[in-house]
């Protein structure tokens, strides 16, 4: 037998994928769990923003036309997880896991059959929870946010498949997280020390380690709805010695780790491009990390921001709030380093570093407005109003899922070797600007105005707001699809892109070809 | 290789570890709950069990206001209201009050009374020797009772607090009825 | 309704956002804590306006000045300590001197002491109860927009969605004290006008408390997602001067004792199927029998039969039997008997038809049901 390897035939061996649907079904190859994660993702912004367009068409004028109250608020339930579940964590783990292995010259994820299970048992999760919506008495209907006795002795059937797909949906999350893990501590290539990894990879690190401490609390919080709903516990039921707040302790005290965690790789890709883009290294690269695991820590000590109406005593109420405010200043520190990585570079505006700036100045609008929700005697004036629906909209839209797009700009070359349309990508950019502010915008004054949350009708001082708001939602809703023929155009063909399209990029991933083949950096390269 | 991979089992395992961690911590927040809520009194709940009676002296120079208001939750069909709306008592003065229940269902129930203070400071200082709240309370139907509550607040009880409202939900308990309410009510028969 | 142009926003917000109709802004409310948390809601607002006017105008000169296609070479700068140091400490002053007004309003809005009268406020699936602590006086307090305007075949009225059939009463001037809980799932009561929102948690006592400044209406709504209902169960408030309170408050009280004890007669009337039937056949054979002749058969043609009949032997028909009796049928001999007889005789005597002859339904009619019909 030789033992002379012929390496070329090695490599085309290696480099010989499956075809057809065994190929995605089988595959432990970061780049395929990510494009599939990805494609995951835009298709559930899709299933997502079809209930938004609901919810915004019966609120577009006063009173009821189209869907009776029980839909509407099915819709806002399912609306929400979609979202958060389904859309917005898949996409940053679809980022991960494409980009993490080559950020830091590893040939994979750690764990790469675990990697394919992560991925496959998201779609199996929804298909639950979606058809849950067409069961007798309908889908669940008590919000994302599921407070208890609401969805336990008072919600129908389809709780059990709610929770059922919750608990998928967090299995994913945690294998995903510990892949992250241990790819980061264990695969950098020699001279990848941690002080300089790209800021997405520290990012996605700290993000890992809160998914690892909270989506189990989330199980627990999902078990015990369960269970007081068909084993007769009574953890959140006051007749049998339970206390109802007592849910929204256990669930918010995943709740708000969770909103960081839908936005902690936000910053890491913006960290990214806005570099890029002003030819110019990151601002304050070790403060950037400090500061992203400050907010981490202390977004365990902020989650009662969320019931402050729910007769907590003062000195409990006042913890809250000064915690909630103290965690501006991190994440106000970080706004300031982009914006001094920006000064005096020499900065040109493609589209990746247009959604990086409108996600600068509108992810630090909903910073304001919750920095207002922060403040405890106001807050009982915008809690549950439509003023904090405002707020979470602005950081996860113009926020999160901004920064997703920015993302795909930024490294659809590297995917796919193509450049995308830059005309579509600019209509596209200018559509979504422009809509979701008229969208979201006149939320907080309808807020302030006293629009609560979760209704599918209101009074008729609130209309004009309302009917704006709706045709915002139409046209962004509608503007999405320019982005979607966009992505599926740039994935079949177009001028094709060098290995670094972006003259001021840096990192590792720009040193393979685009598209990245198969297999990078199966042989480690060397960091100085 | 194998040197990579057995790193990688030992972080994999002290991560799971972890995330089991977490799950029982989720659990464990439920205890941990209620034992912040009985040091603290921040929910308002009052003692599950019997007091000792008041070893102390009766600090006439001040009085308390307490008020007394009952419900009934989720249309259970019963009667239920206190004897006397409302109470002046000295800290450390040992007081009964009744609570009159009636059943005018054709039916058997077992009901349960939930008490809840406000402001829930005051729960830490009232001391209920005996509540018909700590069991589950039977009635036959037709049948009415006076159920007896006594208590006394600790002299303890800050300044700031002249007044605090106990109130009593009432649940209908009669299909997890314990084996001593359902004893009880065969008795009655 | 008519669609205002995207321009027109700015200048709706100037014009009307401090005023109080169609309004952009958080309400000044009509208490002391309602105008310190707008004071308080300004300031930050003012605050949060500054900081980002400094930030945004930095990035806009920065996009403008620092283009590449201006032909410039980029700086190499990307750390330093000094300016990081004070863009932690300025933001963390700032938030220091946001902190402490806000905890003197808190402190302020969670002192329920000394109150001059106590309101009972339960949340249920989907309306509000109050009760006077002191009085008795208790009343339930639903919706009254008519359903045909929500399903969009009526008009929509002013207070669409905002009014409600009984409106919580309270004094001006004086402080009133909210315990506020449910019967069923989390609620919350909520008058921005007062700056109050308390979530109503079943099995739980919640505190609240205000002094209202001016006479006036004020509405609000729950604030807590409850079900299919939850945008359905309003909240309005009356507040009146001290002495038309009082005037109010006893008559309403007035009107409830009387109310209960009337109800209380009601049920005292309830009588056995023998004292029914015994007293019905009485006023039958004095009252109807002319007509419907004592064997119940009617004279064919002229009187109908009760023997047999489906209104008097149907179970379903019940209420249309009741009916009739009391009100008659139009154009016929039939005349209505509701200020004939008493409750009692005229449920006695219905009884007796529906278990006379053979009809043998087994229902009893009450006095009680007499009531409730008449009042439907």
């Amino acid at each position: 037998m030789s033992t002379v390897v012929d390496d070329h035939n090695h490599e085309a061996h290696h480099d010989h994928k499956p075809s057809g649907i065994t190929r995605w079904l089988f595959t432990t190859n970061h780049k395929d769990i990510g494009s599939m994660y990805l494609w995951f993702s835009l298709i559930m912004f899709f299933v997502g923003g079809a209930m938004a367009m609901v919810i915004r068409a019966e609120l577009f004028q006063p009173g009821l036309q189209l869907v009776e109250p029980q839909f509407f608020n099915q819709m806002t339930t399912v609306h929400g997880l979609v979202m958060i579940f389904g859309a917005v964590m898949p996409a940053f783990t679809g980022l991960a896991n494409w980009m993490v292995p080559m950020m830091i010259g590893a040939p994979d994820m750690a764990l790469p059959r675990m990697n394919n299970w992560s991925f496959w048992i998201l779609p199996f999760a929804f298909v639950i929870l979606l058809s849950s919506l067409f069961m007798e008495g309908g889908g669940p209907d008590f919000g994302w946010t599921f407070y208890a006795p609401l969805s336990t002795t008072y919600s129908n059937d389809s709780t059990a498949l709610f929770v059922f797909a919750v608990h998928i949906m967090g299995i994913s999350s945690i294998m995903g997280a510990i892949n992250v893990i241990v790819t980061i501590f264990n695969m950098r290539a020699p001279g990848m020390t941690y002080m300089k990894m790209p800021l997405f990879v520290w990012t996605w690190l700290i993000t890992a380690f809160l998914l690892i401490a909270v989506m189990p609390v989330l199980a627990g919080a999902v078990t015990m709805v369960l269970t007081d709903k068909y084993f007769g516990t009574s953890f959140f039921n006051a007749a049998g010695g339970g206390d109802p707040v007592m849910f929204q302790h256990i669930f918010w005290f995943f709740g708000h780790p969770e909103v960081y965690i839908m936005i902690l790789p936000s910053f890491g890709i913006i960290s990214a491009i806005i570099p890029t883009f002003s030819r110019k290294k990151l601002f304050g690269y070790s403060s950037m990390v400090y500061a992203t695991a400050s907010i981490a820590i202390l977004s365990f000590l902020v989650w009662a921001h969320h019931m402050f109406t729910t007769g907590m005593p003062v000195f409990a109420e006042l913890f809250f709030m000064y915690c909630t405010m103290l965690i501006a200043v991190p994440t106000g520190v970080k706004v300031f380093n982009w914006v001094a990585t920006m000064w005096r570079g020499a900065i040109s505006f493609e589209v990746p570093m247009l959604f990086a700036l409108a996600f600068v100045i509108l992810f630090t609008i909903g910073g304001f407005s919750g920095v207002m929700l922060a403040m405890t005697p106001v807050d009982f004036q915008y809690h549950d109003t439509y003023f904090v629906v405002a707020h979470f909209h602005y950081v996860l839209v113009t926020g999160a899922i901004f920064s997703v797009m920015a993302a795909s700009y930024y490294w659809l070359p590297k995917w796919t070797g193509h450049m995308y349309d830059t005309t579509l990508a600019r209509l596209h950019f200018w559509c979504s600007l422009i809509s979701v502010n008229v969208l979201f915008f006149p939320m907080h004054f309808a807020g302030l105005a006293g629009m609560p949350r979760r209704i599918p009708d209101y009074a008729v001082q609130f209309a004009d707001i309302n009917q704006i708001t709706s045709i915002g939602g139409f046209a962004f809703g509608l503007s999405q699809l320019i982005f979607l023929w966009l992505v599926i155009k740039c994935a079949r063909g177009g001028e094709k892109a060098a290995a670094k399209p972006w003259d001021g990029a840096e990192g590792l991933e720009w040193t393979v070809p685009s598209p990245a083949p198969y297999h990078t950096f199966e042989t480690p390269p060397k960091v100085e | 290789m194998s040197d990579k991979r057995a790193n990688n089992s030992k972080i994999v395992k002290r991560l799971l570890l972890t995330v089991a961690g977490m799950f029982a911590f989720g659990f464990a927040l439920v205890p941990l709950y209620n034992v912040f809520c009985e040091v603290t009194g921040f929910n308002g709940r009052t003692n599950n069990e019997p007091a000792a009676v008041s070893q102390h002296e009766v600090d006439k120079s001040r009085t308390v206001r307490v008020q007394f208001i009952t419900r009934t939750a989720q249309g259970i069909p019963w009667k239920f209201e206190p004897e006397i709306k409302e109470v002046r008592v000295h800290p450390g003065e040992v007081r009964v009050v009744n609570f009159l229940a009636a059943n005018p269902t054709p039916d058997d129930m077992v009901a349960q009374a939930i008490p809840s203070i406000a402001p829930a400071e005051a729960s830490l200082y009232l001391n209920k020797v005996e509540c018909f709240c700590f069991n589950q309370q039977p009635l036959a139907a037709g049948n009415d009772a006076k159920m007896p509550m006594q208590f006394y607040i600790d002299p303890d009880i800050p300044a700031h607090i002249t007044t605090f409202t106990l109130s009593y939900t009432l649940y209908d308990m009669t299909a997890n009825a314990t084996p001593e309410a359902l004893a009880l009510l065969e008795s009655t028969e | 309704m008519k669609m205002k142009p995207l321009w027109a926003l700015p200048l709706l917000y100037s014009a009307s956002a401090l005023s109080q109709e169609r309004s952009l802004n958080l309400t000044k409310g009509v208490t002391e804590v309602s105008r310190d948390v707008y004071d308080l809601h300004m300031t930050i607002f003012y605050i949060c306006c500054v900081i980002g006017v400094v930030v945004f105008g930095l990035m806009f000169y920065s996009m403008i000045r620092h283009r590449k296609s201006r032909g410039r070479e980029p700086a190499k700068f990307h750390e330093n300590v000094k300016v990081e140091i004070l863009w932690t400490l300025i933001p963390f002053l700032i938030l220091v001197g946001m902190a402490i007004p806000a905890t003197s309003t808190l402190i302020a809005m969670e002192d329920t002491s000394d109150a001059d009268v106590t309101i009972q406020v339960t949340g249920s699936q989907w309306k509000w109860h109050y009760k006077y602590f002191d009085r008795e006086v208790e009343f339930f307090s639903r919706l009254a927009t008519q359903q045909q305007q929500i399903d969009n075949k009526f008009d929509k009225s002013e207070n669409y969605l905002r009014e409600v059939d009984n409106p919580l009463v309270l004094p001006t001037g004086q402080k009133v004290r909210f315990l506020v809980t449910s019967d069923d799932v989390i609620h919350s009561w909520w008058v921005p006008d007062f700056a109050v929102k308390k979530d109503a948690n079943p099995g739980f006592i919640n505190e609240a408390w205000t002094r209202i400044d001016e006479p006036g209406i004020y509405r609000g709504q729950c604030a807590e997602l409850c079900g299919k209902d939850h945008g359905f169960m309003p909240i309005v408030v009356i507040a009146k001067t001290p002495e038309d309170y009082a005037k109010w408050i006893d008559e309403t009280e007035a009107k409830q004792i009387a109310e209960q004890k009337r109800q209380q007669e009601l049920l005292d009337m309830e009588m056995s199927m023998d004292e029914l039937m015994a007293m019905g056949e009485k006023i039958y054979n004095s009252t109807c029998a002319a007509c419907h002749q004592p064997n119940g058969q009617g004279i064919s043609g002229t009187f109908p039969a009760l023997a047999g009949s489906p209104i008097a032997s149907k179970p379903e028909n019940i209420d249309k039997h009741i009916d009739i009796v009391l009100h008659g049928v139009q154009g016929s001999a039939m005349q209505a008997f509701a200020q004939q007889l008493t409750m009692q005789e005229l449920a006695s005597v219905i009884t007796y038809e529906r278990n006379a002859w053979g009809n043998d339904t087994g229902e009893m009619v009450q006095a009680a049901d007499i009531n409730a019909a008449m009042n439907k």
